[in-house]
């Protein structure tokens, strides 16, 4: 009980007030709420636990926005889940996996998401970074770890045809992460009209 | 920008990338038997080639997995990149000393 106490309490470093748009370029950058997230290791995955795909090839996202599960590599997963689930879901993917080996890591209070959405998304990501995220090389339903200028974050896009990305960052790059997609955000409308 | 095929992956940015060091390098079976030469070899003496060389990397900011490359220490060039444990392309045809190929041979 204490646990989800704790949970509730909670703070969110960047608040949820989406950053403002001073130059007017329908980029909408807002931090997530208190989520809760598990890394999951398993080798020779099945084809799900508790309801949650397994079998999705690596670096794309299963689920809707309240709940989705991320592959990030051969062996590993991102889970993103509401605070309400979370006391109950590592026991759920325990009972399903069984005997077979696995490792379940509450890092609900080590991420922070940010949204990020609207028609110019992916040029004020692409400020930090490296990744082609054109439709053809990160389509919706893509997901990865990769790096926004010198931090690690893991960057989703959700289904649908509307860019909408999804920022995960650690907890202490959160300021960074998100004062530099604003910054980025500035100039992605001066891009657009040159 | 350099593009690394991660073998899980596929073309990624350099920077999501961290070099390992020389790839292929057995680890002796008896090292009490090995003099304090022969270890010392073995730890730390590496070649340097110029031209074609085996690495190891991991794609440390993406899905944190090692693999081997073959890349061309001259032009920066990656020939190749292929999962651990597998034998490179280019190998198959004549080497018959990794495991892989000796596997295949028996079967």
């Amino acid at each position: 009980m204490l646990e989800a106490l704790y949970r509730t309490a909670r703070a969110l470093p960047l608040g949820r007030a989406p950053a403002s748009d001073p130059a007017g370029t329908g980029v909408v950058i807002k931090p997530a709420g208190a989520e809760a997230r598990f890394a999951l290791r398993i080798r020779d995955a099945g084809a799900s636990a508790a309801g949650l795909p397994l079998d999705g090839p690596i670096n794309s996202v299963r689920g809707d926005d309240r709940r989705w599960i991320a592959r990030l590599g051969p062996d590993e997963w991102l889970i993103g889940c509401d605070e309400s689930e979370a006391d109950h879901l590592p026991a759920a993917i325990a009972a399903d996996l069984g005997e077979r080996a696995h490792a379940i890591v509450d890092v609900s209070h080590r991420n922070v998401g940010i949204d990020v959405s609207g028609p110019l998304a992916a040029v004020a990501l692409n400020a930090g970074c490296p990744l082609d995220l054109g439709e053809a090389a990160f389509p919706a339903g893509s997901a990865t770890r990769t790096l926004f200028g010198k931090a690690e974050i893991v960057l989703i896009r959700h289904p649908g045809a509307a860019p909408r990305y999804r920022v995960e960052c650690w907890r202490s790059f959160s300021t960074y992460v998100h004062g530099l997609l604003a910054e980025a955000s500035l100039g992605v409308g001066e891009t657009a009209r040159r | 920008m350099l593009l690394i095929a991660c073998p899980y992956c596929g073309n990624r940015p350099e920077t999501e990338f961290r070099c390992g060091g020389q790839a292929h390098i057995a680890r002796p079976s008896d090292p009490g038997s090995l003099s304090d030469e022969q270890w010392a070899e073995h730890l730390f003496v590496r070649s340097n080639p110029r031209g074609v060389h085996a690495e190891r990397w991991n794609h440390v900011h993406g899905c944190g997995r090692w693999f081997n490359a073959r890349r061309d220490t001259v032009s920066d060039r990656f020939l190749e990149t292929y999962k651990m444990g597998e034998t490179p392309q280019s190998q198959k045809s004549t080497s018959t000393d990794s495991t892989s190929t000796q596997a295949e041979a028996r079967a």
